[in-house]
């Protein structure tokens, strides 16, 4: 019996390779599961069923629109007119009751307890005492019949009535120069408005509608209401208020939509 | 063969769509399509008509924010692709040339050859009136499109275009009306287009070579 040898392959070295690598690495190479192995290859498997994956689950995608979303930030901030005053309407065309909008159903809104409530002021503010809603009654009261503009599409007239926010900021002594003005919430909603848009002549802290105080579905005792912002900016239930040069995400930025959201 | 070029270096003959032209066609194609399907989704969070919910399938984004997010990105390529556009229609005399003049008789008389089958297509460099009329009416309502699309982003700041729609709700009707008239464009375009092959292989690759000079006669005798 013969064997031939095989010719020398153009590819083979002359020199045989380092083993000593493998001897230095044998616990290592040993503990290479196959069974892991088996099953990275069934997830990678299974991974390719999910064709209902939209692109933009994946994080880079996610990354590039929302730098995208920012820049429109910008060119938002660019196109408001802080003295362009959104239209008004007549009280006959008013909504009762409001629209309910929250990242909640109706049924699990938890009514605010007056006992011991107040208004906290933080942040870039002279006066942090904070307010009774007593105080905030006897605050010069501002109303507006003004549309609520949802992000999903749907609008409604409300009346709504309260302090000017500018003229409370002002009174409390906020810089306003500041950045942003943020809301913090009972629910842990949390929003963040630009200061331009929280001077303008129609943002209001709203205690009641159309004559009424504001129910518990609607932001009892203290909520937002600002003719320039998309209906989620309108923050429900305020516990708190800050004036801040940092950037606070909001509840429904985080989830991805856009910040500015100006109407 | 017609040479290329005359004396004096210049080119006498181009292709019927220049690549400049091709480039910005599918560029709007394209966005126009991931427009319309990041649309559906955000319609689909607050319908128009309680019958009409698009399928997931045919939509773009998981949620509303990430349809809002891809419509509020595309919006800047189908706007900036559709000034280029309209600026290298008007300034190239295209438009002149290509979609004018539309007369009456002629839709008529085009529109009962296509319903005969007798409509022929032999010439791609010259478009019908069937043509024109469509072309330039979906050029009108991609402008009014963007018009409406942004009345209804800014509604405060432009209220006096809202206020042309009646209100908010009458805009954003417009705006999913102008969807819908796009889309059938698109349906017609493609079906008619795949019925005629060499009029996509002359959208990818300029189709064929027309004289200059001719055109320019075309464009002076009228």
């Amino acid at each position: 019996m013969s064997f031939r040898l095989p010719a020398r392959s153009l590819f083979r070295p002359k020199v045989a390779p380092d083993q000593s690598v493998l001897a230095e690495n044998a616990k290592l190479i040993e503990s290479i599961e196959r069974r892991r192995v088996l099953k990275g290859t069934l997830s990678l498997g299974a991974l390719t069923f999910l064709t209902g994956c939209n692109i933009s689950d994946r994080d880079s995608v996610q990354a590039f629109l929302r730098t995208i979303s920012s820049f429109n930030d910008r060119v938002q901030s660019l196109l408001f007119d802080p003295n362009r005053l959104a239209p008004t309407y007549s009280v006959s065309q008013v909504v009762k009751p409001p629209r309910f909008n929250a990242y909640y159903e109706i049924e699990r809104v938890k009514p605010i307890d007056l006992k011991g409530w107040n208004l906290e002021l933080a942040g870039l503010i002279l006066d942090k005492r904070p307010w009774s809603l007593e105080q905030i009654y006897a605050f010069p009261e501002q109303e507006e019949i003004i549309k609520h503009i949802c992000v999903e599409g749907w609008d409604y007239i409300g009346q709504w009535s309260g302090p000017n926010l500018k003229q409370f900021l002002t009174k409390i002594g906020a810089d306003l120069t500041a950045k942003y003005v943020v809301f913090h919430c009972n629910d842990n909603y949390t929003e963040c408005l630009d200061m331009p848009s929280a001077l303008h002549p129609q943002t209001i802290l709203a205690t009641k509608y159309a004559g009424e105080p504001i129910t518990d579905p609607f932001g009892f005792p203290l909520r937002l209401r600002t003719a320039v912002k998309i209906g989620f900016k309108n923050a429900k239930w305020i516990r708190a208020i800050e004036v801040t040069n940092d950037y606070v995400e909001g509840f429904w930025e985080k989830q991805g939509f856009n910040w500015f959201s100006g109407i | 063969m017609i040479t290329d070029t005359d004396p004096r270096g210049e080119k006498r003959t181009r292709r019927m769509h220049p690549l400049p032209l091709r480039i910005m066609h599918w560029i709007n194609a394209i966005s126009m399509i991931l427009m319309v399907m990041s649309g559906w989704k955000i319609y689909n969070d607050e319908v128009i008509f309680g019958f009409l919910h698009f399928p997931d399938e045919i939509t773009l984004g998981i949620w509303a924010q990430h349809a809002l997010q891809w419509h509020f990105f595309i919006m800047w390529i189908l706007m900036l692709n559709g000034l280029c556009y309209l600026a290298y229609g008007i300034f190239t005399g295209r438009f002149r040339r290509m979609l004018l003049p539309i007369r009456l008789r002629e839709i008529i008389q085009e529109v009962v050859a296509a319903l005969t089958f007798r409509l022929k297509h032999t010439d791609l460099t010259h478009y019908n009136a069937v043509q024109k009329l469509l072309y330039l009416g979906v050029i009108l309502i991609i402008i009014l499109q963007v018009v409406t699309g942004i009345a209804i982003w800014k509604p405060v700041q432009f209220s006096g275009v809202i206020a042309l729609f009646g209100d908010f709700q009458g805009a954003r009707l417009a705006h999913f009306l102008g969807m819908a008239a796009i889309v059938l464009f698109v349906l017609v375009h493609v079906s008619l287009a795949l019925l005629v092959p060499k009029t996509i292989l002359a959208m990818l690759t300029g189709g064929p070579r027309v004289s200059r000079r001719a055109a320019e006669n075309a464009d002076t005798h009228r």
